[in-house]
């Protein structure tokens, strides 16, 4: 499904990216974790393009995108509707209500006629658990309820992979809770192949396939969430664990 | 005060100031609809799609884009409007290209508003967060469809207020045409005094009237603000 070769990606002389490879299979669930600075957001963030990778290849669902050329716009944005994006501070439009948020991708990106994108948009955001809530502004909304727009805006594109990007970190904590459960429910009823950089380790623990360890750019260490968190084989990643726990 | 009181004691002056200043009514509101109202609106008009373009221009990554929008920019804001109209009207046809009143205006407030108003967008344009755009990009779209559907629909809301005092500046400037024979309220109400010698009077009645156009172009401005912000928090 998605499969990384030597991806690196530099900031003028700062080297963010030192070489990732990973390989992640149709249908898993990913947790990406590591110290501020490590890379993972700027990982995620490669995935889909936001930052254009210096070297090294992506190749999703078949298709290759290699960064040592030069990359035409055009292939950048048929790239990038192969990932949805779910994003720390939400970034809901503002001046849209929720069904709006999610029906405007299919509208302006795949032209789908506005009657039927409604239709979808409402059964999505009912999916997400706010059928009630479609009319309202995202100010009217909670942090964890905007994030379920976001969820749900990401989804009307009908990606190949979700792309979460500390989802829950800007949340409230009583509010986690239901963002966390959409995303189970994503992960295990309808097998989405997900990228989930957090800190919630219970989350990792009932829901990652795999955990990686990000540490200076590199993929420091990976394996199921119990080997990681219960042994993990590198000294930086048990004192990072003993950080966060 | 002793000039004034003459005037209110003399039934006779009053009556013939009250004749004057009714039928000079007709030819001024004329002037207004025909000529004031249309320039200011179609200058307007052409003004802000120059503007978008000269803040786009800015706000592009082609150096060359970014150099003319700048030297425009910098000509309109650091030359008199008077003297623009003037090289307008009365300097091309030194060139062969002579322009009707009513167009010279057009071109002359239009290149103003346009640059007076890029700056306005531009800062609008930069105000509206980063994450918008690429949340506009993470659903598939181009930088234009994002320009337009995300980004500018937000912009416009927070440029309503300096936006507002550009077009009433604008309104009030078109008074500059009368220079340039446009025959619109205050080129109306020029022509009437020199015949009556009422300047005063009529110079009066031209700032009313303005001012009532004004007065009611605030009034628009407050509900288009108000329709713009039903989507921010109180």
């Amino acid at each position: 499904m998605i499969n990384i070769k030597n991806l690196h990606k530099s900031f003028g002389d700062l080297e963010v990216l030192r070489g990732i490879d990973l390989e992640v299979e149709q249908g898993k669930v990913i947790v990406l974790i590591g110290p501020s600075g490590s890379g993972k957001t700027t990982f995620l963030r490669c995935l889909n393009l936001l930052e254009v990778p210096t070297d090294g290849t992506i190749e999703i669902d078949e298709i290759v995108m290699d960064f040592k050329k030069p990359v035409k716009k055009k292939s950048i944005t048929s790239f990038r509707s192969l990932t949805g994006m779910v994003f720390q501070s939400y970034n809901l439009f503002p001046h849209k209500t929720a069904v709006e948020n999610v029906m405007e991708g299919p509208i302006i990106v795949k032209n789908i006629a506005k009657h039927q994108a409604k239709e979808t948009a409402a059964a999505l955001l009912t999916k997400v658990g706010l059928g009630d809530k479609v009319d309202f502004y995202p100010f009217q909304l909670s942090g964890g309820q905007q994030q379920r727009v976001g969820i749900a805006r990401a989804l009307a594109m009908e990606p190949k992979v979700m792309l979460f990007d500390e989802p829950t970190s800007a949340l409230d904590p009583e509010l986690v809770g239901d963002v966390l459960r959409v995303m189970k429910d994503l992960a295990k009823e309808e097998g989405m192949t997900m990228i989930v950089v957090t800190h919630e380790m219970r989350f990792a623990r009932e829901v990652a396939d795999e955990v990686i360890f990000m540490d200076e750019g590199i993929i420091m260490e990976r394996g199921t969430p119990e080997q990681i968190f219960t042994n993990p084989k590198e000294e930086r990643t048990r004192k990072f664990l003993n950080m966060i726990q | 005060m002793f000039l004034l009181s003459n005037i209110f004691s003399d039934p006779e002056r009053m009556n013939q100031l009250v004749s004057i200043a009714q039928t000079s009514l007709y030819p001024m509101i004329e002037g207004a609809i025909k000529y004031t109202i249309p320039l200011t609106l179609i200058t307007f008009v052409l003004g802000l799609i120059l503007a978008v373009l000269t803040a786009l221009a800015r706000l592009s990554s082609i150096k060359i884009f970014q150099i003319i929008a700048r030297v425009y920019v910098s000509i309109i804001r650091g030359t008199p409007l008077l003297v623009q109209l003037f090289i307008i009207f009365y300097g091309l046809p030194n060139l062969g290209l002579t322009i009707n009143p009513f167009i010279s205006a057009i071109i002359g407030f239009s290149l103003n508003v346009g640059a007076y108003a890029s700056e306005i967008i531009r800062a609008a344009i930069l105000s509206i967060p980063k994450g918008q755009w690429e949340a506009g990009y993470s659903i598939g779209m181009t930088y234009t469809q994002a320009l337009k559907r995300i980004i500018l629909p937000q912009a416009a809301r927070v440029s309503i207020p300096p936006l507002s005092n550009t077009f009433i500046s604008l309104l009030k400037d078109t008074s500059l045409a009368s220079l340039i024979l446009v025959t619109e309220l205050f080129r109306k109400a020029q022509e009437i005094a020199a015949k009556n010698y009422e300047f005063l009077l009529l110079y009066m009645e031209a700032a009313a009237l303005y001012w009532i156009l004004c007065t009611i172009l605030s009034f628009i401005q407050g509900s288009l603000e108000d329709r713009l912000n039903r989507y921010v928090a109180k």
